[in-house]
């Protein structure tokens, strides 16, 4: 019994951090999510938003992920809000902003904080301004700066993004 | 045919003098003087800072966590680099429209609380920062005896833990303009508070409205 206790506790510890259904993973070396891109296969779309608390016209776009994700999210279109705050201040003010934004794609908190080497590996263009989004479709990869403003503005960057990479298909709803 | 060339440079070489919206500051680049309202109410040029060897300019503000764990290290920064003749000069460039809490007068306390040695200038109305690319704060610009800029970007590699710090990229460059050396790297980038410009305001009437050329 004291094994399964102990093998509970260590599974629990090992699990991505949960908070009444709210779950994000820390990622504490950019690698990890280099790794993690890697691991999609070459045929799935990933929307990788940067974003942070203290980035005002991040939050304010943060819904439109959401109601991407809604519409579109499936085996072959994944989106990950990647957020850029303080590990720090994971209790202070990371989780009480998940609690009072809900936020339905897979959340990142990224923690390394050695920026200027991990900011060209996004993109050789980014400065490191945020929000920005990024498109990787296999090899394929585009980077728009600043927020949107409505769903139909992410919307259209993907479909242009998608037409260039002749993967139409994957911009239909249900997934 | 070359009348109409001619007509078409001319015009452009007018439009480009006239419209007054320069290329911003990068590396190489001599920075004109600009005049801003210091913390202490008084103007305070570049120019003052003729005589240093060089300049730190900060762009820094109140309402941003980024900027708020580096103010330390800005203190420190002209602590031990303004003996030598590199001073920092910060600068606000946060519009008050925006943030009320990047006022004025909030400026003036946090400077009063700190301490702050050097002279903290307030740029509410981003003309400097127009010719800066100072995409987020804090965001710092190194300049030499010439007022040209040789180092841009970071201040370390660690906003979060000063302790972790493994390179101080602006205490690198400054050791590196006092040997006479060139910074390296002269440019980094960071993750920081974007600096948010107001959208222009509309003309109410445009019958009574200025005209634009």
């Amino acid at each position: 019994m004291r094994i399964f206790y102990t093998l509970t506790f260590l599974l629990c510890l090992l699990a991505p951090n949960a908070l009444e259904g709210q779950v994000f993973k820390i990622y504490d070396n950019f690698s990890e999510l280099e790794e993690r891109i890697a691991q999609a296969p070459r045929s799935t779309l990933l929307v990788i938003n940067f974003w942070a608390t203290y980035c005002k016209p991040c939050v304010k776009e943060l819904p439109l992920f959401n109601q991407l994700h809604s519409k579109y999210a499936g085996p072959n279109f994944e989106v990950l809000l990647v957020s850029l705050d303080f590990k720090s201040q994971l209790e202070k003010k990371f989780v009480p902003f998940l609690r009072s934004h809900p936020l339905s794609p897979e959340v990142i908190l990224l923690s390394d904080q050695n920026a200027d080497s991990w900011i060209p590996r996004v993109s050789p263009e980014w400065e490191g301004l945020i929000p920005v989004t990024a498109l990787i479709l296999g090899e394929e990869r585009v980077l728009h700066e600043g927020d949107f403003e409505h769903l139909e503005e992410l919307e259209q960057f993907i479909r242009d993004f998608l037409h260039r990479t002749g993967q139409t298909a994957l911009m239909h709803s249900g997934g | 045919m070359k009348i109409n060339l001619l007509s078409l440079t001319i015009s452009a070489a007018l439009l480009f003098t006239l419209r007054g919206d320069y290329s911003q500051y990068t590396i190489g680049d001599k920075v004109e003087n600009f005049t801003l309202r210091n913390v202490d109410r008084r103007m305070v040029s570049l120019s003052d800072y003729d005589e240093a060897a060089g300049i730190i300019i900060v762009f820094t503000c109140l309402h941003c966590p980024y900027a708020e764990m580096y103010e330390d290290r800005i203190i420190q920064l002209h602590r031990k680099y303004a003996p030598k003749g590199y001073p920092v000069l910060a600068i606000n460039p946060t519009s008050p429209r925006l943030f009320p809490e990047d006022n004025f007068e909030k400026m003036r306390a946090r400077a009063q609380q700190k301490r702050y040695p050097f002279a903290y200038l307030q740029d509410s109305a981003q003309v400097v920062l127009a010719r800066f690319a100072a995409a987020r704060t804090p965001h710092v610009f190194l300049l030499d005896k010439s007022r040209i800029v040789r180092y841009m970007g970071a201040i370390d590699d660690n906003a979060e833990n000063p302790r972790a710090v493994r390179q101080r990229y602006v205490e690198n460059a400054i050791d590196a303009l006092m040997r006479g050396e060139r910074p390296y790297p002269d440019v980094t980038r960071a993750i920081g508070c974007p600096i948010r410009r107001p959208k222009p305001v509309p003309p109410v009437d445009s019958a009574t409205a200025s005209p634009r050329w």
